[in-house]
């Protein structure tokens, strides 16, 4: 047990987690997941948010089993390895708001770091903006980490409040196998929630245990690791550590071979796969995601992940990007194959005034 | 320059007591820093932060949960 634990934090541990993440991925999208899609876990919670009818959009509705894997993934490694901690406290509203605003940017973009590496790593050149986008956004938050940002300290927790997201999940499983239909129309008609596509990219999924198993691999080579899209490049401009960046770097190597090797590598702009191909809002929308997750201290996978190990202040941003796929889709800020929605550009810019404003006044107050 | 510092950064979440330890070594050249944090991912940051600048770290586990790194040169 003592050798597995100083392996996975080793350099070796985010070198493992990348390649896992950058060669089953691939393999997802040839199961069945939307193209570049194997993994996102902004379009994937913007699904789920979709098949509970937070939002109608028809397109993007269903409950994805990757998500519900990292966080008992999570959750198991966390247990196995006494890391399971509750705490909260740690400016718990913010950080909601954060998540809201990170998932309006992503969805703006298209897709999560994690995403747009895969984006890039299946040769969609519209990711270029966007990973550019992502690093703007992080030197931002840097920016302010520099100048003492902080969301506070959290605090011990009890045991059951650790247990919500986790438990979340299960429930998630459940409604993702039986599909309870609660709601009828005015003929009495079921008529959800569950909602699930019948057609776009909610209808393509790989078989759900072989996207539960990858999601619960991931969630726990993840937690072991410390994996994470933000901090990496965070860590390499602030602290010149390299430690997570290399996990990054196998995991676009590894995704760009995968896809090679199963015919679903295809270069160009035009025409990707649940992409679009305007280069400022590509930007624009994963400035503000890359903003919003260095203010919170990590990609919108590493929240889940966090989410997963008790941290109750990670499940409310996680609740946060749920709630922001929701506005994002009744707002008409979601962005589409065709562009941007009509009020994406505005929605952003409302984003990134409220993450400056957060960035600028937010502070601890002693310091230590 | 060489001294003795404590830190006590329980609470505070990822990457934040990377940052504050990094800053506490900037400007010294050897001595001893204690650094207590609650979580698995502060520890090991702490623990990197600490060694790739050529400081001897210990980990220790207190009683009541988090740990106590202690960096020498």
């Amino acid at each position: 047990m003592s050798f597995i634990k100083r392996f996975f934090i080793s350099r070796w541990g985010p070198i493992i987690t990348g390649l896992a993440v950058g060669v089953l991925a691939p393999v997802l999208v040839k199961y069945g997941n939307p193209g570049n899609m194997g993994i996102c876990v902004a379009c994937f919670t913007r699904d789920i948010a979709g098949a509970l009818g937070l939002h109608r959009a028809g397109v993007v509705q269903y409950i994805r089993p990757e998500i519900i894997g990292f966080i008992l993934g999570s959750f198991a490694a966390a247990l196995i390895f006494r890391e399971f901690k509750p705490r909260t406290g740690s400016s718990p509203i913010v950080r909601f708001f954060l998540g809201m605003f990170a998932m309006i940017g992503a969805l703006v973009f298209l897709g999560c770091p994690w995403r747009a590496y895969l984006r890039l790593g299946g040769g969609d050149w519209n990711a270029i903006p966007g990973i550019i986008g992502l690093i703007v956004g992080i030197l931002i938050g840097i920016v302010f980490l520099k100048i003492g940002f902080s969301l506070g300290r959290n605090r011990p927790a009890p045991k059951a409040l650790g247990w919500v997201v986790p438990v979340l999940a299960v429930v998630l499983l459940l409604f993702l196998i039986f599909a309870p239909r609660f709601g009828r129309d005015a003929d009495g008609n079921p008529a959800g929630p569950i909602f699930f596509s019948a057609e776009g990219p909610g209808s393509m999924y790989a078989p759900l245990l072989l996207s539960l198993g990858v999601g619960l691999l991931v969630g726990f080579l993840a937690q072991r690791s410390r994996f994470c899209t933000v901090g990496a490049v965070r860590d390499l401009v602030m602290m010149r550590d390299t430690h997570l960046f290399n996990g990054i770097l196998v995991f676009i190597a590894a995704a760009f071979v995968t896809n090679l090797i199963l015919g679903q590598f295809r270069a160009g702009f035009e025409g990707q796969p649940v992409a679009h191909t305007d280069v400022l809002w590509n930007f624009g929308g994963m400035v503000l995601a890359g903003l919003a997750f260095t203010l919170a201290g990590g990609c919108p996978g590493r929240q889940v992940f966090l989410a997963g190990e008790g941290d109750g202040d990670a499940g409310l941003f996680f609740l946060g990007m749920l709630a922001g796929a929701a506005v994002s889709h009744t707002f008409s800020a979601a962005s589409s194959p065709k562009g941007p929605g009509a009020f994406g550009p505005a929605m952003v810019i409302a984003g990134l005034v409220f993450c400056i404003i957060v960035g600028l006044t937010m502070r601890e107050r002693t310091e230590v | 320059m060489s001294e003795e510092k404590t830190l006590d950064l329980r609470g505070l979440s990822c990457p934040e007591p990377a940052i504050k330890t990094k800053n506490a070594l900037k400007d010294m050249t050897g001595g001893k820093v204690e650094v207590m944090v609650d979580a698995g991912t502060a520890r090991d940051n702490v623990e990197r932060v600490g060694r790739d600048r050529g400081w001897e770290v210990t980990v220790e586990e207190l009683p009541g949960g988090g740990y106590r790194l202690s960096l020498k040169k």
